[in-house]
């Protein structure tokens, strides 16, 4: 769904930015790049097998890195609205999928395989369902009566709401730490040489592809993903056309909702998670889909993976990377520098209003 | 019976004479006075609070105490920080998530500039009631405090270049993401190359507290040093209150000057006070670098009331609970900011605590409010942005609007959503 260019001329504003936009800046910019590749290189030339195994981890991250950058990705394309409750329903969601698989239904690493299929893939049905109604009651609550105001009052609101579901988190599942990473064994699926692919990342990356295939359909082929395209270009106009505006909104919000469910069971499988890791993690699925263009589904996607792949090279990495307590400072260096020098993002278009 | 029925009309038909008399003699006074008097009057109190505030009655209903000197000082220098953001937020509309991070920058030129923390150099300047054997940098707090809200202004410019030509929402993001590396650099910086800058997690402490000097004490009796004093708190009460005095003049005196007119002019409508000639980034970086420097004078203050710099404190809930005293007060409202401000710091300090003590044992409800209090401020947040957006206590300027009829409300901060 890619926003695409409003119909208006160029504004008085855009005059003087696209002024003040040298070629010095691009030369700082392709010399950033350029850095960033000798670094990998570098990497690449003195152990080429650690180099592939730690892509691979980076690859996995950025899976579901970029589900919740499609989120993101989906709700800014329709209402221009930075939806900062998104990285807490993640969060909430993933908390609940824990409590579905580990309590209801009893899931454990010894459970047959069928039955651990099984039961994964009615927890993700269950989860999904439960983020895609919370999104949505959020947007029904807080975001559909201010989508007439300006647009800080409603990004205001986002941070309310964002505060509001990680409390609601905190609240009924404490500050400990959730974790399913044992229900998958990280058993090498198969190994090629000295490279190796664990399960639960192989299954990550298995869900992760058809879930992106169908949203891609969902946009591109179906009658609600036009109606999707319509609106986020002009609410009125849609509206003119026989759109109902305010249900396709909410059929975004539940796709996003839906996508925020399968990435937090997923995240759930791999790493850690509490109350307020949606809060870090949405910083960097808003920082992927900021890097591929906001409002652009393929941009979230590639994005999201490049996003996996820096964090995962910075801290795997051993020749000239900066290490893991540096990557939320470098997730954020890229998310600045991507507005500097190239606000529409790796794979968008410029529209009128900039960025 | 007769009598007793009488009674109270008298009562109260002398009271409201007494109030007609009073309201007479009222008007009679010239304006200005009119709108001196309860200032003057509510700075009086609040400068006198330490005084009587052991005479306050405890174990009050539902609040059970009033705030204690240290908690009201710790209320001032977040009201400092809350007026400091109401000028970027308020006035010209950028949405700022990151205004800890000049927090931090106040805090650790505080630090880096009256402590001992560069044990290799040996450098006083005016440094009051301290040993000149002391290693490390001391200058006097007091310029220190002017230090800090210059780097943390010239911080400001730093971030705001590259990001203030950014549409509003961007902006919020960019911020957000200062907000968050600015700590992490401070936790991670204690090792740049073998050079200590900022102690890592352990932050840096102790730091020097204000003081006048040995001069000054002698000729008009000002402290020494505020450490060593008795009443250190009510010291640090007292200074809180002048610099937040001066942080309103200012504040009140830059919204009414030529660069606040045009700060409210890019709030209202950018795209056309750019047309009008309103030099977007310089002013935008202008209402950046001036909230930035209140910020840097608030932390560094704070800083050496609470006698370090930690790297702890630097979270982002501090941006968003700063961001909820401008929104409950009212963006642009700088009186509106001061009483959120205090009372939402008195919430977070003491006030939940306290309630939340009250409704346990007086009442069968047993929750733990504390807990989920930025939950609340999330709710705060939420319901003043659906049911009341301008605020308690709205500006002026905007309350006038309204009544006139003027703009519809929706056209304010900022451009209006397609």
């Amino acid at each position: 769904m890619t926003v695409e260019a409003k119909p208006e001329g160029p504004s008085p504003l855009q005059a003087l930015r696209r002024r003040r936009r040298p070629s010095v800046i691009s030369i700082i910019g392709i010399l950033f790049v350029a850095l960033f590749v000798l670094v990998l290189l570098r990497n690449f030339i003195a152990d080429p097998e650690q180099f592939i195994n730690i892509s691979l981890i980076g690859l996995t991250t950025g899976a579901v890195y970029a589900l919740v950058a499609l989120g993101y990705t989906l709700v800014y394309g329709i209402l221009q609205l930075i939806n900062f409750a998104h990285g807490d329903v993640f969060a909430l969601s993933g908390l609940v999928a824990y409590s579905i698989a580990i309590n209801v239904l009893n899931l454990t690493a010894d459970t047959a395989a069928i039955a651990l299929i099984g039961g994964l893939a009615l927890t993700m049905l269950l989860t999904g369902a439960f983020a895609s109604s919370l999104n949505a009651t959020i947007e029904f609550l807080a975001y559909r009566r201010l989508r007439n105001q300006p647009r800080l009052t409603m990004l205001i609101t986002a941070v309310g709401m964002s505060f509001i579901v990680q409390n609601v988190a905190l609240y009924f599942y404490g500050v400990g730490f959730y974790s399913a990473a044992d229900l998958i064994p990280s058993t090498s699926a198969f190994t090629i040489g000295e490279i190796s692919i664990a399960w639960n990342k192989l299954t990550v990356v298995l869900v992760t592809i058809p879930v992106l295939f169908i949203l891609t359909w969902l946009v591109k082929s179906t009658k609600q993903g036009k109606a999707m395209r319509a609106t986020a270009q002009d609410q009125d106009a849609a509206a003119m056309m026989g759109i109902n505006v305010n249900r396709t909104i909410s059929f975004t919000f539940l796709l996003a909702g839906a996508l925020a469910g399968a990435a937090g069971l997923l995240f759930l499988l791999l790493f850690n998670m509490r109350y307020d890791t949606g809060f870090e993690l949405g910083l960097i699925a808003f920082t992927a889909a900021v890097l591929g263009g906001i409002g652009n589904l393929a941009g979230a996607t590639l994005g999201g993976i490049l996003i996996g792949l820096i964090q995962a090279w910075n801290e795997g990495l051993t020749h000239w990377t900066a290490g893991g307590s540096w990557t939320r400072s470098i997730v954020f260096g890229i998310l600045i520098a991507i507005l500097v020098f190239r606000p529409e993002g790796l794979l968008g278009e410029r529209t009128p209003e900039g960025a | 019976m007769a009598t007793e029925g009488t009674a109270p009309v008298g009562f109260r038909d002398r009271l409201r004479g007494f109030r007609h008399e009073l309201g007479r003699e009222w008007r009679r006074l010239p304006p200005r006075a009119r709108s001196l008097i309860p200032g003057i009057a509510l700075l009086a109190l609040a400068a006198l609070y330490p005084v009587y505030y052991d005479s306050l009655p405890t174990s009050v209903p539902v609040i059970q105490n009033f705030p204690s000197v240290s908690t009201a000082v710790i209320m001032i220098v977040f009201i400092m920080m809350a007026v400091g953001l109401n000028i970027v937020v308020g006035y010209c509309g950028l949405l700022d998530l990151g205004y800890v991070a000049f927090y931090a920058v106040g805090a650790y030129t505080a630090g880096w500039l009256a402590s001992g923390h560069f044990q290799q150099v040996k450098l006083h300047l005016g440094s009051a009631g301290i040993s000149t054997e002391l290693r490390g940098i001391h200058i006097n707090l007091w310029i220190v405090l002017l230090l800090a809200g210059c780097l943390t202004a010239l911080a400001g410019i730093l971030i705001g270049l590259p990001t203030l030509r950014l549409r509003g929402d961007y902006l919020a993001i960019v911020t957000l993401g200062f907000g968050e590396i600015i700590p992490q650099f401070v936790r991670n910086a204690d090792d740049i190359g073998g050079f200590n800058l900022t102690a890592g997690s352990f932050g840096i402490n102790p730091i020097d507290t204000p003081g006048f000097g040995t001069g000054l004490n002698e000729a008009l009796g000002l402290p020494v040093n505020f450490q060593q004093s008795f009443d250190r708190i009510n010291l640090f009460y007292w200074s809180a209150l002048a610099l937040l005095m001066i942080t309103i003049f200012c504040s009140v005196q830059l919204r009414d000057s030529r660069l606040g007119r045009a700060w409210i002019a890019i709030r209202e409508d950018e795209t056309a006070a750019a047309a009008m000639g309103v030099p977007l980034m310089r002013t935008k970086t202008w209402s950046y670098a001036i909230g930035a420097f209140f910020g840097g004078v608030a932390g560094a203050f704070y800083a050496s009331f609470k006698g370090g710099a930690f790297p702890s404190e630097f979270y982002f809930n501090i941006s968003v609970f700063l961001l909820c005293m401008v929104i409950l007060g009212g963006m642009g409202s700088v009186w509106g900011v001061v009483v959120a401000g205090a009372i939402l710091t008195w919430l977070n300090q003491e006030g939940l605590a306290n309630i939340g003590g009250w409704v346990n044992r007086e009442t069968p409800l047993r929750f733990d409010v504390t807990e989920v209090q930025f939950g609340l401020y999330g709710i705060i947040i939420v319901l003043m942005m659906l049911f009341r957006p301008v605020g308690l206590i709205p500006e002026g300027r905007r309350k006038r609007e309204l009544e006139q009829g003027g703009l519809p409300t929706d056209t304010l901060y900022g451009e209006r959503h397609e």
